[in-house]
């Protein structure tokens, strides 16, 4: 449907704006973690978050779910002003592997996203299967949807957590480092089922990641936080060594070498585990298996 | 020599002399055991898919102080642990919502419980079996109107416990998730700790303060052995605990040794055959 050349040109964005950020500012008492942001997301479009440690990149997915107050300027989703708890709005958090003592298979935790707000206790109920069915289906899960969540990789479980969030059919869904700690064959899969997600749905994508590389191919627009400022924009105009070294205020190199981004030199460098390029192979827990 | 004791020994555990008499006697107490396990093995899937056991050993501590002030003060056994235990469950609800300062705070909270119940129940001068029934657990104490408060109580736990069940399952295993779904994440763990609290206080006349962990965290600890399956898992559990609790009881009346250990002896080795199941089973994965 959407066929554009790149990523750069305008892309699968011509849809509505689903959300809407006006002069937004978030303040944690004296500090300010951002302010005077402006953004529309449209359905269908992918924006990335990237940025500094501690700059903010959490505290924005907060403020649109309603989990955080904005100290000033205005939020609203589908028009109406950000509320708490909006069903229309998907949430992938970071990959932390289920223990044991969860008394949840994998569809167990997609049911969870279909009707896990409800009260009263479950009991089954065919229009329910139906959605958990689909959803498994949309993110490849059948094979293993009656294995308890604590024998799952890390992968597969993230793979749930997908699918539970595209219940309810959101319009905007929040990615707060979903790849973390998933092995690069994982990154690609998860990464791939939301790009899919957001075309067919279509809905808003924000995507906070410390690694563009990724996402770079689906990426429409970036949105670089650091040092209390902001940029947005295509990843061309704004993963440029002249607009970072401005935005952290040093010099910072952005390197792009066989089809990557490699950004060197932002303060984060010095924490060995916080550089933007994440080549590792699978971290202990996707090995676990 | 040795023989003889080791006879007289077993002659005292298991006693069954007019045993047909003993247990319409003591019907009262096969209902309350059979309800206990209700409530036990229903609330004991949260209490371990929210990582709250030892919170569960405090709550019992601080329920056993109320109990006894109860005795001392003439205020009856049950407001006294009801007092206590809602105290203690709200305490480390409010100032243990990470993992972490939750286990701290029952360790603080727990040694002072016990104290305090040590000293009124040294002040009591009242019949000695009553003091150590809040501790090891009694059965031949329950009259018809505690257990019509227990029946009471019960029934508001097991009500209660359903009408929040899937929220709460949501928010105890992704609480983050939950709360950007809409899920009430903060007032569900504030109703849970009163439930907790509830059948904690129910736990504690009967099985005694030290071991209400066999009937709330063992029955269901063993179920999620064998199963992961959130319709299961419950029912499970409350088939164990009530095995557990009516069993202990039926093993327990005629002699003159307190219900705890027979109870406590079946929901562990309950426990031990769902642990070799589960090995078992993840070999047989694992060669698979």
């Amino acid at each position: 449907m959407t066929d554009d050349s790149g990523p750069t040109a305008s892309p699968s964005c011509d849809g509505e704006a689903v959300l809407s950020l006006r002069d937004a500012t978030l303040r944690f008492g004296e500090r300010t973690l951002w302010s005077h942001l402006d953004l529309d997301v449209r359905a269908g479009e992918f924006v990335a978050i990237l940025g500094a440690n501690g700059s903010g990149k959490s505290s924005l997915l907060k403020a649109i779910l309603g989990q955080v107050a904005l100290s000033s300027g205005t939020a609203t989703f589908l028009g109406r002003p950000i509320a708490r708890g909006n069903r229309r709005i998907g949430y992938v958090p970071q990959q932390k592997l289920a223990d044991e003592g969860v008394p949840l298979r994998a569809q167990d935790l997609v049911a969870l996203g279909v009707d896990g707000h409800r009260f009263g206790f479950p009991l089954p109920n065919r229009q329910r299967r139906q959605a958990v069915d689909a959803l498994i289906r949309q993110v490849h899960a059948q094979p293993y949807r009656r294995r308890p969540l604590s024998l799952l990789s890390g992968g597969e479980q993230q793979r749930l957590r997908v699918a539970q969030a595209l219940a309810g059919e959101p319009r905007l869904l929040l990615c707060d480092e979903p790849l973390l700690s998933l092995d690069l064959a994982y990154q690609a899969t998860i990464s791939e089922l939301v790009d899919t997600s957001r075309r067919a749905n279509p809905l808003g994508v924000l995507f906070v990641t410390h690694d563009i590389n990724p996402v770079l191919s689906m990426v429409d627009r970036v949105l670089y936080l650091a040092g209390g400022q902001i940029r947005v924009g295509t990843p061309d105009e704004v993963l440029r060594s002249d607009v970072l070294s401005e935005l952290y205020g040093s010099r910072v190199d952005v390197i792009r070498t066989h089809g990557r981004i490699v950004v060197v030199g932002t303060p984060d460098d010095t924490h060995p585990h916080a550089g933007h390029d994440h080549t590792a192979t699978g971290s202990p827990a996707e090995q676990r298996r | 020599m040795l023989g003889l004791e080791v006879t007289d020994w077993w002659s005292k555990l298991f006693v069954f002399d007019n045993y047909g008499e003993l247990v319409v006697l003591l019907q009262n107490s096969i209902i309350a055991g059979a309800v206990l396990g209700v409530v036990g093995g229903l609330i004991g899937v949260f209490v371990i898919a929210r990582d709250m056991p030892f919170a569960v050993h405090g709550i019992s501590e601080l329920s056993f102080a109320g109990a006894s002030a109860g005795l001392l003060f003439g205020i009856g056994v049950v407001p006294g642990a009801l007092g206590g235990s809602l105290l203690a469950a709200l305490l480390i609800g409010v100032l243990g919502a990470r993992a972490r300062d939750r286990n701290s705070i029952t360790a603080v909270i727990m040694p002072f419980g016990l104290g305090l119940g040590i000293l009124c129940l040294s002040l009591y001068s009242g019949r000695a079996a009553n003091k150590f029934g809040l501790l090891t657990g009694q059965i031949v104490a329950i009259d018809d109107p505690q257990l019509g408060a227990l029946l009471a109580i019960s029934a508001l736990v097991v009500l209660g416990l359903l009408l929040i069940w899937r929220p709460l399952l949501f928010a105890s295993v992704d609480a983050d998730v939950a709360a950007a779904r809409g899920v009430p994440t903060w007032g569900l763990s504030l109703v849970f700790m009163i439930l907790l609290g509830l059948a904690v206080a129910v736990s504690v006349q009967i099985v005694g303060a030290l071991l209400v962990l066999s009937v709330l965290v063992t029955p269901a600890a063993a179920a999620l052995r064998i199963s992961s399956s959130p319709v299961l898992v419950p029912v499970l559990s409350v088939v164990f605990a009530v095995t557990s609790m009516v069993g202990g009881i039926m093993l327990a009346l005629g002699g003159s040794i307190p219900i705890s250990p027979y109870v406590t002896t079946i929901s562990f080795l309950i426990f031990v055959v769902c642990l070799v199941i589960s090995k078992i089973r993840g070999r047989a994965r694992a060669t698979a």
